[in-house]
């Protein structure tokens, strides 16, 4: 903070301290004294951890010694655990865009129907879950997903003639648990943020479309869909670059070994290597990898729906 | 006509039905939590939750337990977690405000660079910052502490970008006369401003809170003591197969949710303004 205030006194320069604990007050400095701390972190615990980020994937980093070893870890990001780690990861992403986006949208659109009733009950009740931690949802998750034919899952698939699965054993159900952990947690936060753009569309507006005789379709093509596109860009935004983030919903049901690495992401790879191995320098360059991968997903998803030509 | 308000009719109860459906999905493994804390734990662990469970007779045994002296180890986690996103809630938001603050109301040089770092920050996943950060800590002998698990969400961008889209609103007069007043500009804004601002702290102070009562992997990673770690860290080393405890993580669990929950009940409003906080239009 006082280096950061002094280059801000120089313009006036050296003067007696009373003058200078004016120029604090004045209306100029305020406003830098005010991102002061932003600055400060942003310097601290952004840039230099990125920069080293960036530097340490060139090096081997062990116990007081580090050395470069150029691409060498890149080089051996690309195995095929990686590819695996991606792999989950990004099915895992699409499944949440696809589902965090399509069910929130429709519910909210019922929800904000006018024959909707008890519309801020469910409302409620759809957002309880978002309250809870992943470990602490996850844990009732694997008690409602036991293995045993006794859990509760298995008992209803036992109700409806199917037989009993060892949920977290396979790939396809292992991806189901972590899909639905967090498509449970989220799908009221996102229910919400298409009812906030739906408050926007006059009523006018469809009473005008069954003037003109719309069907539903036609009506939610054009006018439900333009005031929610906006929500629909930055859903399926935040929702691209979470699912690259996710660990917590892996780690919950397999801690940081599943079988068969079902249920290893980039993250959980991140860790395993940059931590649990202490491979430091090969773990900042997954971290690279999976930035440079999350920038180029986003481009493109931003490119087709279309995000950078309505710069209005 | 009378046949569209019947249809009309028959359409909401088909809605009503469908959404009883997904609100009964949404609050089932809530429900089913606090019947596992109400049933014998070590047979959860192994056998899962079955039906029978929710008919069968409830028995506050596992509460008993973590009330009595085996429960300390949870109460410690659960200090600790109070006081980290206490402590964090008070710096986060009164940086956080004074940034988002003076990004919406003054006008000086590098603003809008600032605010596109914010931006920025925003967009780059913390993951990939997590290793050398952790270096940090270890290089400033923080590991196990409070302070580690606190600084790299002291000032969280996405609380300057909310706080700024809501002062952006505010009228400058206010400042004009407060200046004529005789404040001084950070009088301005502790005294006139920021009172101003008072449901955007209430809806920040939600979202930074649970944000950090709920944070997992970046504790999991710079805490190492059993007694320094926060609920979900504890929490999570009770989920090994091997477990013996599993008493106290049911029970730990319902008792770190309901509080939560109880809250939400009273302050919806601000909650969902919290936590809906990224779409604030630009």
């Amino acid at each position: 903070m006082q280096n950061f205030l002094s280059t801000e006194k120089k313009p006036i320069g050296p003067g007696p301290q009373k003058n200078r604990l004016k120029f604090l007050y004045s209306k100029k400095a305020a406003p830098y004294i005010f991102v002061s701390p932003f600055i400060i972190s942003f310097l601290f615990l952004f840039l230099y951890p990125f920069a080293s980020a960036v530097n340490m994937s060139f090096q081997r980093v062990l116990p007081g010694q580090v050395e470069y070893v150029g691409l060498s870890n890149f080089e051996r990001v690309f195995n095929p655990t990686f590819y695996q780690a991606l792999q989950n990861t990004s099915v895992y992403v699409i499944l949440t865009v696809v589902i965090l986006t399509v069910l929130p949208m429709i519910f909210a659109i019922f929800l904000n129907h006018k024959l909707m009733k008890y519309s801020t009950f469910f409302r409620a009740a759809i957002f309880i879950p978002a309250l809870t931690s992943v470990i602490v949802a996850g844990t009732i998750f694997r008690m409602i997903f036991g293995d045993s034919d006794g859990a509760i899952a298995n008992q209803i698939l036992n109700l409806i003639g199917l037989s009993p699965l060892e949920w977290r054993y396979g790939a396809g159900t292992g991806m189901f648990l972590m899909v639905t952990l967090a498509s449970w947690r989220w799908m009221g936060v996102n229910i919400l943020y298409f009812l906030a753009a739906l408050q926007n569309v006059s009523n006018d507006l469809y009473e005008a479309a069954d003037i003109d005789g719309a069907n539903v379709w036609q009506k939610f093509r054009n006018v439900t869909f333009p005031a929610i596109k906006p929500v629909v860009i930055f859903l399926t935004t935040i929702s691209i670059i979470n699912g690259f983030r996710m660990f917590e919903e892996s780690f919950v049901f397999w801690e940081t070994s599943s079988p068969g690495n079902i249920g290893l992401t980039v993250v959980g790879y991140i860790y395993q290597e940059g931590i649990q191995r202490n491979d430091m320098g090969f773990g900042a360059a997954i971290g690279i990898v999976l930035l440079i991968v999350i920038l180029i997903i986003s481009a493109i998803q931003l490119y087709l729906t279309g995000a950078f030509k309505k710069d209005d | 006509m009378k046949e569209k308000t019947s249809q009309g009719k028959l359409f909401t109860t088909l809605l009503v039905v469908l959404f009883s459906i997904v609100a009964f999905l949404a609050l089932f493994p809530v429900i089913s939590l606090v019947v596992a804390s109400l049933s014998p734990a070590s047979d959860l662990m192994r056998f899962g939750l079955s039906a029978e469970l929710f008919l069968s007779s409830l028995e506050f045994e596992n509460f008993e337990a973590i009330f009595s002296a085996s429960g300390a180890q949870y109460w410690q986690w659960y200090v600790n977690s109070l006081i980290i996103s206490g402590v964090l809630i008070v710096l986060s938001l009164f940086f956080s405000s004074m940034v988002g603050y003076a990004l919406a109301l003054y006008d000086f040089k590098g603003k809008r660079f600032i605010f596109l770092l914010v931006l920025l920050i925003l967009m780059i996943p913390f993951e990939i910052l997590m290793l050398p950060l952790f270096q940090m800590m270890i290089a400033f002998q923080l590991v196990d502490s409070y302070l580690a698990v606190m600084l790299p969400l002291i000032v969280a961008p996405i609380a300057v970008f909310f706080f700024r889209q809501y002062a952006v609103g505010l009228p400058k007069e206010l400042m004009e006369s407060g200046r004529v007043d005789g404040c001084t500009e950070y009088g301005i804004f502790f005294k006139i401003m920021a009172p101003l601002m008072l449901p955007s702290f209430a809806a920040m102070a939600i979202l930074q809170g649970l944000t950090s009562w709920n944070n997992f992997l970046w504790p999991l990673l710079v805490l190492r003591s059993n007694d320094m770690f926060t609920l979900p860290v504890g929490l999570a080393t009770l989920l090994t197969p091997y477990g013996n405890n599993y008493q106290l993580l049911f029970t730990g669990s319902v008792l770190s949710i309901v509080p939560i929950i109880i809250l939400f009940l009273f302050f919806q409003r601000f909650f969902i303004a919290g936590l809906t906080s990224g779409g604030v239009k630009g």
